[in-house]
């Protein structure tokens, strides 16, 4: 085991997955690059809806593969830190709306 | 900017830069070779099909110098092909029938005082003309104003750079002024029939990347691009090619310096595609240099890696010669064969 859990040239290794289970590795492969191919969104569009998926899941092998699809695919910065906002905002925005829960919560238990 | 040569940077030297792309920066860096990688294809020796392409670059000097210039071109470069080393072109030209498309290249091309002689001597042999033109040279003197009427009257083919439809990107990687002065230039050459349909006259962009990562898919590329330049200054064009930098001079500097080398090195070989191999612009072009000697493509004319065997210079150019060579290739090569590939002319996969 390595010192630390997380090594950028493992990102690289991905594809390696398969080798302890691979029947399922390649259905997940072949369904990962369908996904990504132009249809009623374009692969553009899709690569930035990653990029933000990445940021909300915190993923740093997805945040270093799709900064760099996103730049690839001509997206701007400013661009692509509006949609970690949108992660952010909606990653803030399920925490706080949790707050109604709360609110309810006390009020049931509060005289 | 000044050239890196002007900075006497040892990456000025084509043989520093070989030892670094085939060896690596420091030693525990190893990459497969790409003659490794053609020889699992089927594909080595890389041999030539029949010549259809005489790639010729007049010069190095430029109006800009870009960040990423594989030619290292620039105001302080004097590198100037002579009209004697044209008139030897026109002449294997002449007795060369099957060298239909003349591509020619610099640094920007018409700075070289011939020139339009040289252009007009072409179109006069029947030959489709390409001129590599970065557009600001349109802009940069009153001189160079009537290009587009010009390039018009000899049919010639512009293929120009841009790298972006936004400013900043374009900017950061050519030169601050470089895209508004590339839009006036659009403007000029659209004013004239360039990108109309009907008119015939070609007009096509170039896309590279402005850092350290490669091209998207070409079509997808240029659709958007069409759409940019048509809502945003009313431009026209005809295709999109989507070229990959290759670790070579200005380039190699950039990927050394930012710390990018072996990232975009490693990226190049995983995105290796056989495909793309079997279709390299080197099968079917001869690229010839300032001083008139041959090369495989303008990637190797830079490291000076002359043709493999056979009449090295155009002054003795022997097309059945050439046609038995091996093509000479190294690790820089994966730039052309990555992904959709990359040439001249875009995407070949």
């Amino acid at each position: 085991m390595n010192e630390h859990y997380y090594h950028a040239k493992d990102l690289a290794q991905f594809a390696n997955v398969g080798d302890f289970q691979k029947s399922l590795a390649d259905k997940f492969f072949s369904y990962y690059g369908e996904v990504f191919k132009d249809s009623e969104l374009t692969a553009r569009e899709k690569s930035l809806i990653a990029l933000a998926v990445a940021h909300a899941v915190q993923c740093p092998y997805c945040i270093d593969a799709y900064s760099t699809d996103a730049v690839e695919k001509g997206w701007s910065g400013p661009q692509m830190m509006e949609a970690v906002h949108v992660a952010c905002a909606i990653r803030g925005g399920a925490s706080l709306v949790h707050g109604v829960q709360m609110m309810n919560k006390v009020k049931d238990i509060s005289m | 900017m000044k050239s890196l040569k002007a900075q006497q940077s040892i990456l000025a030297i084509a043989q520093e830069q070989i030892g670094i792309i085939q060896y690596g920066p420091r030693a525990d860096f190893m990459l497969e070779p790409f003659q490794d990688k053609l020889e699992k294809s089927g594909l080595f020796p890389l041999k030539p099909l029949p010549a259809e392409i005489l790639q010729i670059n007049i010069g190095k000097m430029c109006n800009q110098t870009c960040k990423h210039c594989h030619v290292d071109a620039g105001p302080d470069r004097k590198e100037i092909m002579t009209q004697e080393t044209m008139q030897q072109c026109l002449d294997v030209l002449q007795e060369n029938r099957h060298l239909k498309t003349v591509d020619l290249t610099g640094g920007a091309p018409e700075m070289n005082p011939h020139f339009r002689w040289f252009v007009s001597e072409i179109a006069a042999l029947g030959r489709h003309v390409m001129v590599r033109c970065n557009l600001t040279i349109i802009r940069a003197n009153k001189k160079y104003h009537d290009l587009p009427l010009f390039y018009k009257q000899h049919g010639v083919e512009v293929v120009s750079s841009l790298p972006f439809y936004t400013q900043d990107r374009t900017d950061r990687q050519r030169g601050n002024g470089v895209f508004e002065d590339s839009m006036k230039a659009l403007q000029m050459l659209n004013e004239v029939g360039y990108g109309k349909e009907g008119t015939g006259l070609i007009l096509n962009l170039v896309y590279n990347p402005a850092g350290a990562f490669l091209p998207p898919a070409q079509e997808a590329l240029e659709r958007e691009y069409k759409q940019a330049l048509k809502e945003r200054f009313n431009l026209e064009f005809n295709h999109l090619f989507a070229i990959t930098n290759l670790p070579i001079s200005r380039y190699l500097d950039y990927l050394l310096a930012s710390g990018n080398y072996e990232s975009y090195m490693e990226k190049l070989v995983a995105s290796y595609n056989p495909v793309a191999a079997a279709n390299v612009m080197c099968r079917n072009t001869i690229s010839v240099g300032w001083d008139g000697y041959l090369y495989d493509c303008d990637f190797n004319q830079m490291l000076e890696l002359k043709v493999n065997g056979g009449s090295q210079h155009i002054s003795a150019f022997r097309s059945e010669e050439l046609q038995q060579r091996a093509i000479v290739v190294g690790q820089h090569c994966y730039g052309c064969t990555a992904g959709a590939g990359s040439s001249c002319g875009g995407a070949v996969a």
